[in-house]
């Protein structure tokens, strides 16, 4: 910003401040979503920031602008508040430019002109910055739910437990299916355990699914065993037509472990 | 009284919501895990076929009587309706194995077999219904 015009806002520093605060008050006193403590502290910090960046270099004010924001948004200031304060503060210029006629009509224009730019550029990197943030956000909660839909743990070296509790619907199912051949070759598995105790309901599709993952299991190598069939689910199962005989199957997760170190010749053994 | 449950199938969540209601209304009229599990999956099986083949359509689940000589029997009925392509040759369709989308082909003649009662209506190009009954033991 030029010099002249830096001069020409802080000529009136304290009035600007003062105004400032007093609307912004009001500006955000209907907004329930803002944090009410802090506010004032906020506020003060806020419109120091604004007057205390004019003088800097570009890119040293854009730095102090984003850990504000930073720090504001983590701690849940809506994007509004840093709109509306920068808004503000270019309408109180304009109050107090225009209303004062011992100014030179040039020089206001001037000022306006560069305060103008000043404000939409800071209004402009907030925006961005905020978005960013969000956006990074649903990423990593997208990542976190695909990898709670679908884990592959592994229990023993060679050995992988998958647990499903849940419904299996189209996106589950190719999560599962993703899940098992990344992570079969990830742990180096040589036997992979689907737990379905905790899925309420198995029709034919999610049959279907089940199927085809355990065959695509043994195409990579390894060996596939189902486990955690309930008996009501066993029951419905046969009722479908669906037959699971060419499948391994064990009762209980702790069977299938067993069959599993058996596969890879161990087994557990008592001490005592 | 009858007790009456209907949910628009629309999407994979229509799917879940009618199977829920199924499983609350077996759950309330006292059939057993076994028949519970039964009775949701071919509920399962019903609004899925909707949602693949017909894009949107209902499934009504309804408390049904039958007078015998022995009592009241009461049981829980399904009627899954839908305005799709309709079913060219209902024998087919009843055929284990039969599918036009690459699935198992398991579901109505699975739901045949889950349920006591079982009927398909359905004209092509108008639209399906297919209605099935489970009774109490
Ligand atoms: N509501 C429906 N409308 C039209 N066609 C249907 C409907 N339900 C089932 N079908 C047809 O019947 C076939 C067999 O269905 P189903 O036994 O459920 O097996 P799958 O869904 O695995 O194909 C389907 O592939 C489809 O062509
Ligand atoms: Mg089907």
């Amino acid at each position: 910003m030029k010099p002249s015009v830096i001069e020409m806002i802080y000529s009136q520093h304290d009035e600007i401040i003062r105004q400032w605060k007093n609307e912004v008050t009001e500006l955000n006193q209907f907004d329930s979503t803002l944090p009410t403590n802090w506010f004032h502290e906020t506020n003060e910090e806020f419109v120091n920031l604004i007057m205390g960046t004019l003088e800097l270099e570009e890119n040293e004010a854009k730095e102090q602008f984003r850990s504000f924001a930073e720090r504001l948004m983590n701690a849940g200031w809506p994007l509004s508040y840093f709109t509306k304060g920068m808004q503000l503060f270019r309408r109180v210029l304009v109050q107090m430019l225009t209303s004062d006629e011992s100014f030179e009509s040039e020089k206001v224009f001037e000022t306006l002109n560069e305060v103008e730019k000043w404000v939409d550029g800071v209004i402009n990197q907030l925006v961005d910055e905020y978005t960013g943030s969000w956006e990074n956000t649903l990423h990593l909660q997208k990542l976190a739910l695909k990898e709670l839909s679908a884990p592959l743990i592994p229990v023993f070296e060679k050995i992988s437990v998958m647990p499903l509790v849940g419904t299996i619907d189209t996106e589950r199912a190719k999560l599962i299916m993703e899940n098992l051949l990344e992570g079969i070759i990830e742990h180096r598995s040589q036997v992979v355990l689907i737990d379905i105790t905790g899925v309420p309901v198995v029709d034919t599709m999610v049959a279907h699914h089940i199927i085809q993952a355990s065959e695509a299991v043994r195409l990579v190598g390894a060996e596939c065993i189902l486990v955690g069939i309930r008996p009501e689910i066993a029951q419905t199962i046969i009722n479908l037509g669906i037959d699971l005989r060419k499948f391994p199957t064990k009762s209980t997760l702790r069977k299938g472990i067993e069959t599993g170190l058996e596969l890879t010749q161990r087994k557990i053994i008592s001490t005592s | 009284m009858s007790v009456q449950s209907n949910v628009e199938v629309h999407s994979e969540w229509g799917i879940v919501s009618a199977r829920q209601a199924g499983r609350n209304l077996a759950k309330e009229l006292g059939f057993g895990g076994v028949d519970q599990a039964r009775f949701t999956t071919a509920i399962s099986e019903l609004a899925r076929n909707i949602y693949l083949y017909a894009e949107q359509g209902e499934i009504i689940i309804e408390t049904v009587e039958n007078s015998r000589i022995t009592g009241v029997q009461r049981g829980l009925k399904i009627t899954a309706r839908d305005r799709g392509p309709g079913i060219k040759s209902i024998r087919e369709v009843m055929e284990d194995g039969y599918t036009t989308s690459g699935g198992l082909g398991a579901g109505l003649p699975g739901v045949k077999r889950l349920m006591d009662e079982f009927d398909i209506d359905s004209v092509t190009g108008e639209g399906t219904e297919i209605t099935a009954i489970k009774w109490l033991r």
